[in-house]
């Protein structure tokens, strides 16, 4: 593709007799935040150690802008950053000796990430912590030190694997701050994320499934292809709920959420009295019951059903 | 490059600048051994405790019972009145080593005959047993041969053996007075070198992989060999000061002699060292908890230990332990820490224990470097 900074052909993973990652291609253009999701073990964490260099890739190629990773993973690297779930912090280091040694082992010059990671730091509202031991850091400010270290750099392409995962909501919306700032200034993104709230604010969604791009859009465009309608019913008793309607005609799936459940169907006009009938006929009481848009949650549930269906 | 080793080694110092009770490990518990091994762990046999059992009453039973108990080798620790008793305290192991003097020991002596004297010996520790049973039979042997002498000049060599004697001029080259101290004094130095070695470098680069710090870095442009160097060159360093302080203490405090080139020993310690650091990265390679590293380290060390020839000499193992013993670098060290200690020699003679060591080294490396980066895939 014309113009993107990221681009992967082909690209596969063998681990034994398993298939983790199996020719996948996508390329990911400056200044775009790309999503990587699917169920645990899809290869959404190989796809990205090959991408980082850190693992070799069976076969396929991968370019970083229009460096071989595979041939040259040490040039890649330079414009590169990798962000796994757990950044490793030496924890008896300080803040500051962090982000020293990472910009060190970059070769940054000392003016320049003195600058970067003041300014960094005072973004995230971390300047008062910058002699604190990293140990001593709560979850949500070792993935902002985290954060700090591998952009001290300024690398072209950041590749954070669920950065947000056990963090708390707070530090999280201060996460994704950040990176819409970098976004603006033109950074490649490719993350992969299990909250689903996240993955709608990526760019673009792949979705993966053992290995397999499933399907690679918009947010917006995904929910176009999902065939049918969601019914929303709000329930004390959601499992009762999956239970009575499941086996109805034109139900393809059921997902519980918080507040009831999630049904999802063929044509929502005909099949919202039926559902309601058969709810009233179990002696299921309902707060509410209603079509609304489907969520990506919603989304993949979908559309991995009806691959699983096709398979 | 060098200046990505250089930023690793500064964070290396500085991790262990922080880390005070590291300064402990190192220094303190490899001085104690030292005093420990010292002490403790010698050949020789002291106070044996013994139960001397007189049935002949007499006035030569008496004079050989107090030879026993005269010398400083055993230590009359049960009074026995009858063989039942002999027996007992051997069972029981309150004795080691029980000595029955028969009824009818004078009698037979002032005929000029031999004269069975008993002993019996706890033989659950061979080693103690054997060395007990050969004072045993030194003290009775001196007892006739003064007592023949005796008895000849007395009665005008009427009765009395003639005596004749080989004399052999005894002389130990390098330890003289064959102070087992100064055997093992020098094998201290090299085996806490190596426990030192092998267990820092394993648990260093398996913290940072269970950490996750040695993917971090490694997506950085820090090559995997760069990383290596750095992470084991201070652990090099560590080492090369380790055997300075040990080596000095035991001079100091137990005078064991230095004889040889210090520059040879150098050299012999940093092969030995190169290949220590090589088997605390192989170690490495496998572990991927610091517990697993415990572990794996207990069973590598146990084994160069006991086939270094530190205490358990390796001509009397069997043939196949002996071809292993030629895999451990330990064995080589052993011998050029002790020649250089207590022979003096130098190059000329320990050549081929420094070429041994050079290729087990090398050879070590290599697979410990191909096998560390195929550990990061």
């Amino acid at each position: 593709m014309a113009g993107a900074i990221v681009e992967a052909t082909g690209l596969s993973k063998r681990f034994g007799a398993v298939m983790a990652v199996d020719g996948l291609s996508f390329a990911v253009q400056p200044g775009e935040i790309f999503g990587l999701v699917g169920p645990d073990g899809a290869g959404k964490t190989t796809t990205m150690r090959m991408l980082a260099g850190v693992m070799r890739s069976d076969d396929g190629s991968i370019t970083v802008d229009g460096i071989d990773v595979r041939a040259h993973p040490e040039q890649a690297k330079r414009h590169v950053s990798y962000m796994p779930q757990r950044f490793g912090l030496y924890e008896d280091l300080t803040v500051e000796e962090n982000i020293r040694f990472y910009a060190d082992l970059f070769e940054v010059p000392r003016r320049l990430w003195e600058e970067r990671a003041a300014a960094m730091l005072t973004a995230s509202n971390m300047t008062p912590f910058r002699k604190r031991l990293a140990g001593q850091l709560s979850g949500g400010m070792k993935q902002k030190l985290g954060l700090t270290c591998s952009l001290v750099h300024t690398p072209r392409v950041l590749l954070l694997d669920e950065p947000t995962t056990g963090v708390d909501p707070l530090s999280r919306r201060e996460f994704w701050q950040i990176l819409y700032s970098l976004r603006g200034e033109g950074v490649a993104m490719v993350i992969s994320t299990a909250y689903l709230d996240e993955a709608e604010r990526c760019d673009r969604l792949a979705l993966l499934h053992d290995g397999r791009m499933v399907h690679c859009d918009t947010p917006a465009g995904l929910k176009a292809k999902m065939p049918g309608a969601m019914i929303e019913v709000a329930a004390a008793e959601p499992r009762r709920v999956r239970d009575a309607v499941q086996k109805l005609p034109g139900v393809a799936g059921v997902l519980l959420i918080g507040i009831g459940a999630h049904i999802h169907v063929d044509d929502a006009g005909r099949r919202l009295p039926e559902i309601a009938a058969a709810l009233s006929a179990a002696g299921i009481a309902t707060t509410e019951i209603g079509e609304v848009a489907p969520s990506i949650e919603d989304l993949f549930v979908a559309l991995l059903e009806n691959e699983r269906n096709a398979a | 490059m060098f200046g990505r080793i250089f930023h690793l080694l500064v964070k290396e110092f500085l991790q262990m600048k922080r880390d005070k009770s590291a300064r402990f490990r190192l220094l303190v518990p490899p001085v104690i051994q030292m005093l420990l091994f010292g002490y403790a762990a010698t050949f020789e046999v002291f106070n044996v405790s013994t139960a001397i059992l007189d049935l002949d009453r007499s006035q030569e039973s008496r004079a050989l019972t107090d030879a026993f108990v005269h010398s400083s080798r055993f230590r009359i620790a049960v009074p026995a009145a009858s063989e039942r008793d002999v027996r007992d305290a051997v069972e029981r192991s309150d004795v080691q080593v029980g000595i029955v003097i028969p009824a009818g020991f004078a009698e037979l002596l002032k005929k000029g005959r031999t004269s069975p004297v008993q002993a019996l010996v706890d033989g659950t520790n061979s080693n103690t047993a054997l060395i007990a049973l050969g004072y045993v039979g030194q003290i009775a042997g001196s007892f006739g041969q003064d007592y023949a002498r005796n008895l000849a000049e007395r009665t005008g060599r009427a009765l009395g053996r003639p005596m004749v004697s080989v004399g052999l001029e005894e002389r130990y080259w390098y330890n003289p007075n064959l102070n087992s101290r100064w055997f093992f004094v020098p094998g201290v130095i090299g085996t806490l070198a190596l426990i030192t070695i092998v267990n820092l470098t394993a648990f260093a680069i398996v913290r940072e992989r269970e950490v996750g710090t040695l993917e971090q870095i490694l997506v950085t442009p820090l090559r995997p060999v760069e990383f290596i160097i750095g992470k084991t060159l201070p652990f090099f360093l560590i080492g090369l000061l380790e055997v300075s302080i040990v080596a000095g203490f035991g001079m100091a405090w137990f005078h064991v002699p230095f004889r040889g080139n210090p520059l040879v020993l150098l050299l012999g310690t940093c092969l030995f060292l190169l290949a220590a650091l090589a088997i605390g990265l192989l170690i490495s390679t496998v572990c991927t908890t610091q517990q697993q590293a415990f572990s794996s380290n207990f069973f590598v060390l146990n084994p160069m230990f006991i086939l270094s020839g530190f205490s358990f000499p390796i001509p009397s193992m069997p043939q196949a332990l002996q071809w292993l013993t030629y895999a451990d670098p330990l064995r080589y060290y052993l011998v050029i820490i002790r020649a250089t200690f207590l022979k003096g020699v130098g190059l000329d003679a320990l050549w081929p224990q420094m070429l041994a060591l050079a290729a087990i080294a090398l050879g070590l490396l290599t697979v410990a470097v191909l096998r560390f980066r195929k550990s990061l895939d």
